[in-house]
């Protein structure tokens, strides 16, 4: 089966965040703005939900994400905090609608962002089953049918009947889960709810959830900072950051650019307005095959409002001016291979040569100019990558490491 | 299989009243949790939904019919301001539940939808339960007293529809409100105590100057207070003062309704 079970366009969506006060200078002034206070409140809780103008205190949480879903797919959501992948998530789910964009859906729909939602401590565990499975979009009747089984899935049989406060809290995880467990929606949503609970819990309900998609042919979307979790349940995933949209694919393709705390991999940014002739939408670095390789490819975004040929300038240097040495530029100076735009959005690849780098960490700029003519955008230092130590079985690698260079060879293949 | 589309919404929109009856089995459980969760882990429980009325009713005697001698159209007092704050707590005591129902449930709407409806209205029928406890303490009292009430029973659903119609129309637009506005949260204590005075609760309705009756009876609670005091005295309806109550209840309940739905969207945004 390969039908198009979500479809999902040009989704954005917006929040306003607090800015800071105005803080008064005298205290006359602060008696006026302690005066005006009610007045500022009511303006600024008004707009909590409206956004006639671009103000600074608009943040986009999404912008322009398209991507579709197959039927039976299991799809992991990956991305840093604050990449967008709850704000996707709710609105997919339907608790908040979307600035623009569109989104078609075939089946039933369950979200599970929060495990035992709903759940009143005062009531007994069988109660909140009640209780639960309700918000969750079951019938009474589907409820009593599965009641045992929840139950027993549980494993909190004992206490089934006693109120929900008197729980250990992971007890009160594990009704929960087996509740969402039982759930029977053609479109399963799981924020990583997966987070709590303890090991062998958690083991049992990822194979629960593998199960379900395999032999039902269910489609799940998986958010999830467990990428062990990720790899071993989800063939696909998406990968956001800071509300753009970078790549679907392969998992272990689209793991590369997920990366621990250290190193910056992924550059992107939301454009909020149009005055701008060139611009860098997004840039990443991808370790392109095996560490044996020792080419990294750069992917980067441009967005135009021309239709220009412009010159890409790339600088790479030290993170630390101590140690590794190995910094230079890089790029399409010449008239002939300057990289020619479009009118909207351009993606290029360009392969670094890392084999001359010294071991260490780098930063890397993109400069995007006419070369002394006019110069249009510039990402300082807006992705890091670190050159480790090749292991010895790469012997051809090791020779030419631990140099350094001053000159880097690139391809470009535009 | 069902298709669904989702995409901005925008202006005013009528009630997904099909959606509303699939989640009928939740609106069950959060009324049967409203009720479950009152009165939990209290010594007296349910008992506690007849000693508030009663003692207020006592309180009221004391003041108003035994110090301040407050006219009560010639009936006992006890029994003239119990038949008022029979329906008055059950209006009072659902505007204050149904105003917070968004906010104390903030989690549930931040994590999962349902239709936001669901909770004012949990709200409001969980309430009925102490509606019908305070009726049973109503029968008691008219033993006591000796008093039958008249043919104009028959009318007590129609009061009864007003009464939880008004309720829900203005639940429905405060919990709205309260999402967004916490201050509806501390003005309600006090405008509800207000709204006691501007109800024929404490005195009666004959106190009310004539050429001023008609917009006294704008407030729907007028209707409902007066109607359910002549059913149980056998006196005759007074219908003048009921209708122009029963347009405003039913204007409230259907504007309600839509600006509820209006709201709806950024509940979740800024709860």
């Amino acid at each position: 089966m390969s039908d198009t079970i979500i479809k999902v366009e040009n989704l954005s969506k917006r929040y306003r965040i607090g800015l800071k006060e105005k803080k008064a200078d005298t205290f006359a002034q602060q008696l006026i703005n302690t005066l005006k206070a009610p007045i500022e409140n009511f303006r600024r809780i008004k707009s909590l939900g409206k956004f006639e103008d671009e103000s600074d205190s608009v943040h986009w949480a999404l912008k322009d994400v398209s991507f579709e879903v197959k039927q039976g797919e299991v799809l992991g959501i990956i991305g840093k905090n604050g990449a967008g992948k709850s704000t996707l998530l709710k609105i997919l789910s339907k608790i908040t609608e979307p600035t623009s964009g569109r989104i078609e859906m075939h089946g039933r729909v369950a979200a599970l962002l929060e495990v035992g939602t709903g759940f009143h401590p005062e009531l007994t565990g069988r109660e909140n089953i009640y209780m639960n499975g309700t918000i969750l979009g079951m019938t009474k009747k589907e409820i009593d049918r599965k009641l045992e089984e929840i139950i027993d899935f549980s494993g909190v049989e004992k206490y089934i009947d006693t109120p929900v406060k008197f729980y250990s809290s992971g007890m009160r995880v594990r009704l929960g889960f087996s509740v969402a467990a039982h759930l029977e929606p053609e479109i399963l949503i799981i924020d990583e709810v997966l987070s709590v609970g303890d090991y062998e819990f958690q083991q049992r309900c990822l194979g629960k959830m593998g199960e379900v998609s395999k032999y039902e042919g269910r489609t799940v979307l998986f958010v999830s900072h467990n990428m062990s979790a990720v790899k071993e349940l989800c063939p696909n995933s998406l990968i956001l950051n800071n509300g753009n949209f970078l790549k679907i694919g392969k998992t272990s393709e689209v793991l590369k650019l997920y990366s621990g705390k250290t190193s910056e991999k992924i550059f992107s940014r939301i454009i909020e307005n149009q005055n701008y002739d060139v611009i860098v939408n997004m840039a990443y670095i991808e370790n392109s095959k095996e560490d044996l390789d020792s080419f990294v490819t750069l992917f980067i975004q441009l967005s135009s409002n021309l239709e220009i040929s412009v010159a890409l300038d790339i600088r790479l240097k030290t993170s630390d001016l101590q140690m590794p040495v190995g910094f230079g530029s890089m790029g399409t100076f010449d008239q002939i291979d300057q990289l020619k735009l479009i009118k909207g959005q351009n993606n290029f690849e360009f392969n670094i040569d890392t084999k001359t780098l010294a071991i260490g960490e780098y930063l890397l700029s993109i400069d995007i100019t006419k070369p002394f003519v006019k110069y249009y955008d510039r990402c300082e230092d807006c992705i890091s990558f670190e050159i480790l130590k090749p292991t010895s079985k790469h012997k051809d690698l090791l020779l030419s490491w631990n140099y350094g260079a001053n000159a880097i060879n690139i391809t470009s293949n535009v | 299989m069902k298709k669904s589309v989702i995409q901005p919404s925008q202006g005013w929109k009528v009630v997904d009243f099909p959606e509303l009856w699939r989640y009928k089995d939740l609106l069950y459980f959060l009324t049967v949790r409203g009720i479950k969760a009152r009165y939990a882990q209290s010594v007296l429980g349910i008992g506690w939904a007849i000693i508030q009325p009663l003692f207020t009713t006592l309180v009221f005697t004391i003041v108003f019919g035994g110090l301040a001698e407050v006219d009560s159209d010639g009936m006992p007092y006890l029994l003239f301001s119990y038949l008022a704050l029979w329906p008055w707590n059950y209006f009072s005591g659902t505007l204050s539940e149904s105003a917070n129902s968004l906010v104390a449930n903030a989690g549930m709407i931040t994590k999962v939808y349902f239709p936001r409806l669901i909770l004012p209205m949990a709200a409001i029928f969980s309430k009925l339960l102490d509606f019908l406890i305070s009726f049973v303490v109503l029968l008691i009292l008219l033993i006591y007293f000796q008093v039958l009430p008249g043919w104009q029973l028959i009318f007590l659903p129609i009061l009864l529809i007003q009464l939880i119609m008004c309720s829900l129309g203005i639940g429905m637009i405060l919990s709205a409100m309260a999402v967004q506005y916490r201050d509806i949260k501390y003005a309600l204590g006090f405008i509800v105590q207000l709204l006691l005075y501007a109800a024929p609760v404490v005195y009666s309705t004959t106190a009310v100057p004539d050429q001023y009756q008609f917009f006294y009876s704008l407030n729907p609670m007028v209707g409902v207070i007066e109607g359910i005091r002549a059913m149980f005295l056998s006196r005759s309806m007074p219908w003048q003062l009921i209708w122009p109550g029963a347009i405003v209840g039913a204007v409230l309940f259907v504007f309600g309704l839509f600006y509820f739905r209006r709201m709806e969207k950024v509940f979740a945004d800024v709860a």
